[in-house]
């Protein structure tokens, strides 16, 4: 059988292997939302600037300090995980006690702010990234021409979800802050400095955030708007799968990749609505989402 | 928690039990003020202006219906508002209805969608509630982007004011402001009126403690429903009357940031207060006009008024004003 | 920056007070640039615009009145920007130039007839200025979709790309730039392979759509969107190595957009403008006379439009009397349109009577980086298509100012 409803079975085959790649970011995004979800209890909406602060500043190590993509892919989420640091000790720690709402609404407000200085400072129109020479090419997969760099991001995603993942569920640390996301009293009597638990929780979230944005750099434009429309499908994203879990934002995210990636070749126009689709329907069968607990 | 109405600021003569449509002394005062500018404004500044300011305070009060009395965070109203003003720009131009009947058309398409999407909205709460009513407004702008009855990024252009009834020209400024505002002063009314309904009670009971309202009998979604409908209707009422103001409808006005903006005017004025989204909208309005200048420092601005009011001043304008006071306003 | 203060005013005029007339001995024209200054167009529009105006007011100099350059931002909403064209026209501003951004141009282009003012538009994309909403007020000056789709579509099939796939954004001006570019393309000799539409503006991954189009074996790649969506999709077929064995067309796209996305992703590209600063020694000598004002880089496309524009405003102005001209929009752009135009970035041109201005279309390929000689050194022209040609003819836009 080399057709499947009249697309050539290779091709077919090719465009499942580009929604995973499409996957890895939405995945990455949610892995973020999730683990700030999960002990500070807000959805962070500044999540889609900080992923868009990783590409600059990525775009900066080069331009401005020579450093090349490795060295982004290890500096920028620390350097962006750290203004989460400050974020998180001068304004979101001052919520905990409010309403969530308001954490939404605080985050949204940094992050207009994020895009706003950052359009000053380098224009709309973007900056340009290249890939870096390693990661150059192209494998020829008899099917279909595999760009490296996509290759890549795949593995590379999927390796930062399972650290992540193995970090959470099997470490003395990971078994802590799951203790605190259930009782945070409780942990703090035992002992464990709970704040500090959180501020670096967030900043770690916001570090995956900053992680996809280098990596997104080289194959995406580089301006200030590129995680605003990222953002809200992430959202949608996070709403099927439920933020319960760690491992059920991963695996939501890389499938919805799939799923977006096949409506592309059946039915490119429904692209972007598919996924909110598919919300809806899991809101009216499953409200928690696929993954989450009630 | 304190009752909405003193018996003391109920004036002689009148037979509600509410006050005067359910106004304290001190919103009667504010009340009395804000009609007194809607007449007097119009004489000192510049109409168009004045009428573009009633229609987001409009907006922001119907945005207001959901946050401040059932304690629902809409993070999508420009769908309701965006489309509210497609509908009255295409009937008014395309099919040549009268401006009132157009506005009733761009309200009960918006009540709809309201209806749908609060049917699937309502199953979560709090933040979930916000990522939900996000995702679907986002839906409804690629909707408008692609349908062609919306001119893509063109919009729909010179459309007619028309005239009231099919008898008053709108054409001139003075005319179409006093319809405006008695449209205004028509959804501003209307929304006090259903708080302090019995349905607005129940309401209110909702917000405060969910699982007690259930355990008294009252459907409790239903109640959330009928408010959603209600708050998108009244921002379809809004986006249409501006589609009218300025004779185009845009998508502008289905953007997410167009959402996000009605959250900040509600947030400035006072989430819950009567007045405060009115205020607020006028803040934002006039902001963004004398910023034209800025360029985009205006977004920034804007970012660094949503901080400043979350951490330092969540009661907003009025409520603060209110506070100082002790007055409900 | 120098703009700063005259801005301010205009914002201050935006809501109330009537702008001040201190020197009111001599008459004043004012041009308000109305633009892009915190959106996507603010770096092909924007700072540029207002600079280029005011080199033009500069030039022209004082022949018997003054002229004063204002400028906003309408950050892309039509109901701001109605609301200041409102303003300014009652508030004494003569002129509106630039709007970028199709919705705000054609609400500005309602206004001007209304009052009976002066549009010029450089900055917006709609064929429909000049067709079906065309006004006795207003003159299209630099570039529309039409010429966009014709520039590309038929020079490139003379070239030998003869059979095209087009990436198209799935709305109006992706729908007009895939058809229009189409009928070219089919007039010339050549044929489309195939096309795919997608959502506008959800998608940042093109390699979905890069690979439909390799499997197309089409010579040419038709990339029928704009800014990001096109410097997204070329990143994303050369990573799929489709410069291999075709052609990129992208069918809006400018110098700015070329710096943005490097010239090791561009090189090849071939695209449409009707100014390049590197054209020729009148095109070379403006840039010498702006590029310290202009943030140090030469003027884009859209900024010189309003360059020629204002330009050859404040000729027709002098032509018949500064008063007559501010009187009466609607007879001086019938005098624009009687004197011939010139001016260093455009050259000798006319302005037609549907308000389309006639100049020159060029061609462009992106030169490689080892062809380069520094920034902004980008283009090499590849063909030229004459200004009588290189518009929509009259009879086909339906407007309604032209007699058959």
């Amino acid at each position: 059988m080399d057709e499947i409803f009249g697309i050539p079975a290779p091709l077919l085959f090719g465009q499942l292997l580009l929604g995973l790649i499409n996957g890895a970011f939405y995945a990455m995004l949610s892995l973020g939302l999730a683990v700030i979800f999960g002990l500070l209890n807000i959805i962070n909406f500044t999540h889609g600037s900080q992923f868009m602060m990783g590409a600059f500043v990525a775009w900066m190590l080069l331009a401005w300090a020579g450093l090349g993509y490795w060295w982004a892919l290890l500096l920028a989420p620390l350097i962006v995980g750290a203004t989460g640091v400050i974020i998180e000790r001068l304004m979101i720690s001052r919520l905990y006690k409010l309403d969530h709402l308001y954490g939404l609404l605080l985050t949204f407000g940094i992050g207009l702010m994020i895009e706003g200085v950052f359009r000053n400072e380098f224009g709309s129109s973007g900056l340009p990234y290249r890939i870096p020479n390693e990661l150059q090419g192209a494998w020829d997969l008899g099917f279909m021409f595999m760009p490296v760099y996509r290759g890549w991001v795949v593995v590379f995603a999927l390796a930062c979800c399972l650290a992540t993942w193995l970090v959470i569920e099997k470490t003395r640390l990971g078994a802590y802050l799951r203790a605190a996301t259930e009782n945070a009293a409780l942990v703090q009597a035992f002992g464990v400095n709970v704040p500090r638990m959180i501020t670096l929780t967030y900043g770690a979230g916001v570090a995956l955030a900053a992680l996809a944005g280098v990596l997104a750099a080289p194959i995406y434009s580089v301006n200030p708007q590129m995680g605003t429309n990222l953002i809200i499908i992430v959202f949608a994203v996070v709403v099927i799968g439920g933020m319960g879990s760690i491992l059920g934002s991963v695996i939501t995210g890389f499938g919805l990749g799939i799923v977006e990636g096949m409506t592309k070749v059946f039915w490119p126009e429904a692209s972007s609505t598919v996924i909110f689709v598919i919300m809806a329907i899991v809101l009216l069968t499953r409200p928690a989402g696929l993954f989450g607990r009630a | 928690m304190a009752s909405e109405t003193t018996v003391g600021a109920m004036p002689a003569g009148v037979h509600e039990s509410h006050g005067v449509w359910g106004f304290t002394k001190a919103q009667l005062t504010a009340l009395v003020l804000l009609v007194a500018f809607l007449a007097i404004g119009p004489f000192f500044l510049y109409p168009v202006f004045l009428m573009k300011l009633l229609c987001f305070a409009l907006f922001a009060c119907a945005f207001n219906l959901l946050i401040g009395y059932v304690g629902l965070l809409s993070f999508g109203h420009a769908a309701y508002f965006g489309m509210g003003g497609y509908i009255a720009g295409h009937a008014a131009k395309v099919w040549g209805l009268t401006p009132e009947l157009a506005i009733v058309a761009g309200a009960i398409v918006a009540g709809f969608q309201g209806w749908v999407f609060g049917w699937i909205a309502i199953r979560r709460q709090g933040i979930y509630f916000a990522m939900i009513t996000l995702a679907l407004a986002q839906m409804i702008y690629f909707l408008c982007v692609q349908a062609p009855f919306t001119g893509g990024e063109d919009g729909i252009q010179a459309i007619p004011r028309g005239s009231l009834f099919g008898s008053i020209s709108l054409s001139n400024d003075m005319a179409m402001y006093w319809f405006v505002a008695a449209v205004f002063l028509f959804g501003f009314l209307m929304i006090h009126r259903i708080i302090h309904s019995p349905y607005g009670q129940v309401l209110k009971a909702i917000r405060e403690n969910e699982p007690r309202a259930t355990s008294l009998g009252y459907r409790t979604d239903d109640y959330k429903l009928v408010a959603f409908i209600l708050s998108a209707t009244l921002a379809g009422v809004a986006g249409a009357t501006k589609s009218l103001v300025f004779g185009i409808a845009t998508l502008t006005d289905v953007h997410w940031s167009m959402s996000g903006e009605v959250v900040l005017m509600t947030l400035v004025g006072g989430l819950g207060t009567v007045f405060g989204p009115v205020v607020g909208a006028a803040v934002i309005v006039t902001m963004q006009n004398y910023l034209a200048e800025m360029g985009a420092w205006v977004t920034v601005i804007q970012g660094g008024i949503f901080v400043t009011v979350v951490l330092a001043f969540r009661r907003g304008i009025v409520g603060e004003i209110a506070n100082v006071f002790r007055v409900k306003l | 920056m120098e703009m700063n203060r005259r801005s301010l005013l205009a914002g201050a005029a935006a809501v109330a007070a009537p702008l001040s007339r201190a020197r009111a001995q001599a008459t004043t024209i004012r041009l308000g640039v109305l633009t892009d200054m915190s959106g996507p167009y603010r770096d092909t529009t924007g700072p540029g615009s207002v600079v280029l105006t005011q080199a033009a007011a500069s030039e022209f100099g004082n022949r018997g009145f003054n002229v004063e350059v204002l400028s906003a931002d309408h950050q892309n909403k039509p109901d701001v920007g109605a609301n200041i064209a409102r303003q300014w026209y009652d508030q004494g501003v003569d002129v509106i130039l630039d709007v970028p951004t199709s919705s705000v141009a054609l609400a500005v282009n309602q206004i001007a007839r209304e009052k009976n003012k002066v549009f010029l538009n450089s900055g917006a994309a709609t064929s429909d200025l000049t067709g079906s909403q065309c006004s006795p007020n207003t003159v299209h000056w630099t570039y529309d979709t039409y010429m966009l789709a014709k520039g590309t579509g038929g020079a490139i099939v003379r070239t030998g790309g003869d059979s095209w796939f087009f990436i198209t954004a799935d709305y109006a001006f992706g729908h007009a730039l895939e058809r229009d570019t189409a009928n070219f393309v089919r007039a010339a000799g050549g044929r489309v392979l195939g096309q795919v539409r997608y959502p506008f503006p959800a998608t940042t991954d093109f390699s979905a759509f890069v690979v439909q189009a390799q499997a197309s074996r089409a010579k040419v790649l038709g990339m029928a969107n704009a800014s990001t969506d096109t410097v997204n999709t070329i990143k994303a077929a050369r990573e799929f190595g489709l410069h291999r064995s075709m052609k990129f067309a992208a069918l809006l796209m400018g110098v700015m957009d070329i710096h943005a996305l490097g010239l090791e992703s561009a090189q090849g590209l071939m695209l449409t403008e009707s100014f390049y600063w590197d054209l020729n020694d009148r095109t070379r000598a403006l840039t010498q006379r702006v590029r310290a004002a202009n943030q140090n880089r030469p003027p884009a496309m859209v900024p010189a439009g309003c360059y020629g524009a204002a330009l050859h405003y404040l000729k027709a102005a002098a032509d018949m009397g500064a008063a007559a001209a501010k009187a009466d929009g609607r007879a001086a752009v019938a005098r624009m349109k009687a004197m011939p135009t010139d001016d260093d970035a455009f050259g000798p041109g006319r302005i037609r009577e549907d308000g389309r201005k006639l100049h020159p279309v060029f061609l462009f390929e992106v030169k490689s980086p080892s062809e380069s000689r520094g920034p902004f050194d980008y283009y090499k022209v590849a063909a030229t298509t004459p200004g009588d040609d290189a518009f929509r003819p009259l009879a086909e836009g339906g407007c309604s100012l032209v007699r058959s």
